[in-house]
């Protein structure tokens, strides 16, 4: 009988370098508030949000995954050729097709690798990690670049209430290859499909061709959505600590996506972290960066010194679809 | 087995104080969470997820909207109890 070969990879695989760029230009609350007929402090209190970054009108988001990535494949130590695989996290890149991966891998060197984009809105880093992680296990792809990146700017309403002041452009990649020790936990992921209406969009493309309507721009239901993120994620959470094989004790990280403070406090009080764990809070200084909050964080705390090299992480994305995942890291 | 009102009031009274800081004694029938109580809508939604927990009850997150008054929450509850 004629039997097909598969391929296996290495044992495990691990996140080998991290690369950040952000907006260029620093937002305040009192720039924003007018048209939403609120205050600096209100924001600061409801969201825990001091400023965040948007980028030039000039700027892209392949733009700012440039940037990100270039970092990261020199904080790998490879050569940006070495790539084999790159997958995209956006949900914001402004035309349908090409996706934003095969641009950048153009732009990068590394045109021939396999170049796909993701649409998972805040979960899309973490769904993006257990991919690259899986295809490298599976000898798939030597080296998977991971970007995680947003330009939220573009398709915002300045007076909407829902969601608007709170999003910032940014961008974070990751290169994920092999590895002797495991440094990368399985990914506790999946949705709640029903609250797919929860956050969206203000129309359809088809809507904006074929009615006179306003640009189609983001809106959510925060009330709900806060209550889906504080007190269902951090079941989600506990899942990926436990299928780590460890106990919330052992993490020394927690970096959740940066969607509101007051999320992440909730979060912290129930899950059962250890007193000292240290938090990713850069929502106070870039705002909610979508699929690049996670690895803008986790560069945050790296650059101020928080965090070391072989730090146990745990990461957990979630946001529009409702979709999340999270898994245990070890920080490059 | 169903609480009584009293009894519904001093447990959503111990999750606003918990909540808010407040002084339980301060969460009294007729007072309003967001005008008296100045509780925004995401401490609020904390709040009914506790009180679901608390009451064993469902509080779906379109009628909390309809939650003005801590008498309105704690009628809701015990309406709700099976």
């Amino acid at each position: 009988m004629t039997r097909i070969s598969i391929k296996r990879g290495p044992e495990f695989s691990r996140i080998l370098g991290l690369g950040a760029a952000r907006g260029e230009n620093l937002v305040t609350n009192d720039e924003l508030a007018g048209p939403i007929d609120s205050s600096d402090e209100w924001i600061r209190q409801r969201t825990g949000i001091v400023t965040r970054v948007r980028a030039n009108p000039e700027t892209s988001v392949v733009d700012l995954a440039e940037r990100a990535a270039r970092d990261a494949i020199a904080a790998a130590g490879i050569d940006a050729g070495q790539i084999t695989t790159i997958i995209f996290s956006t949900f914001t890149y402004p035309t349908m097709t090409p996706g934003a991966a095969p641009v950048l891998a153009d732009r990068l060197g590394c045109g021939t690798a396999a170049a796909y984009d993701v649409s998972a809105a805040c979960a899309g880093y973490c769904y993006a990690i257990a991919q690259a992680d899986a295809l490298v296990r599976a000898g798939q792809s030597e080296y998977v670049l991971v970007v995680g990146a947003e330009k939220m700017s573009d398709f915002v309403d300045p007076t909407d209430r829902s969601i608007s002041f709170l999003l910032g452009d940014g961008a974070g990649a990751i290169v994920i290859g092999p590895s002797t020790e495991p440094a990368i936990g399985p990914t506790v992921w999946g949705s709640k499909a029903e609250g797919a209406p929860l956050i969206d969009m203000t129309a359809s493309w088809l809507d904006f061709r074929d009615k006179d309507i306003p640009f189609p721009t983001l809106r959510q239901e925060g009330g709900s959505v806060f209550k889906w993120a504080s007190f269902e994620m951090p079941k989600v959470a506990a899942q990926a600590i436990e299928a780590a094989g460890l106990k919330p004790e052992d993490i020394d990280v927690f970096i959740p996506h940066q969607a509101n403070m007051r999320i992440i406090d909730q979060m912290i009080k129930s899950v059962g972290l250890r007193d000292d764990v240290v938090v990713g809070r850069d929502i106070a200084d870039s705002g909610n960066t979508s699929a690049a909050s996670i690895p803008l964080a986790t560069e945050r705390l790296m650059r101020d010194g928080a965090v070391k090299s072989g730090d146990i992480a745990l990461q957990i994305g979630f946001g529009a679809g409702l979709v999340f995942a999270a898994q245990v890291v070890v920080l490059p | 087995m169903a609480l009584s009102d009293t009894e519904v009031l001093a447990g959503l009274a111990e999750i606003v104080a918990e909540e808010t800081g407040l002084d339980a004694a301060e969460v009294v029938g007729d007072k309003s969470f967001t005008d008296d109580l100045d509780i925004d809508s995401l401490s609020m939604m904390t709040i009914v997820t506790l009180a679901e927990e608390k009451f064993d009850v469902r509080i779906p997150d379109e009628d909390v909207k309809n939650l003005v008054t801590v008498n309105d929450a704690v009628q809701y509850i015990t309406g709700a109890q099976s």
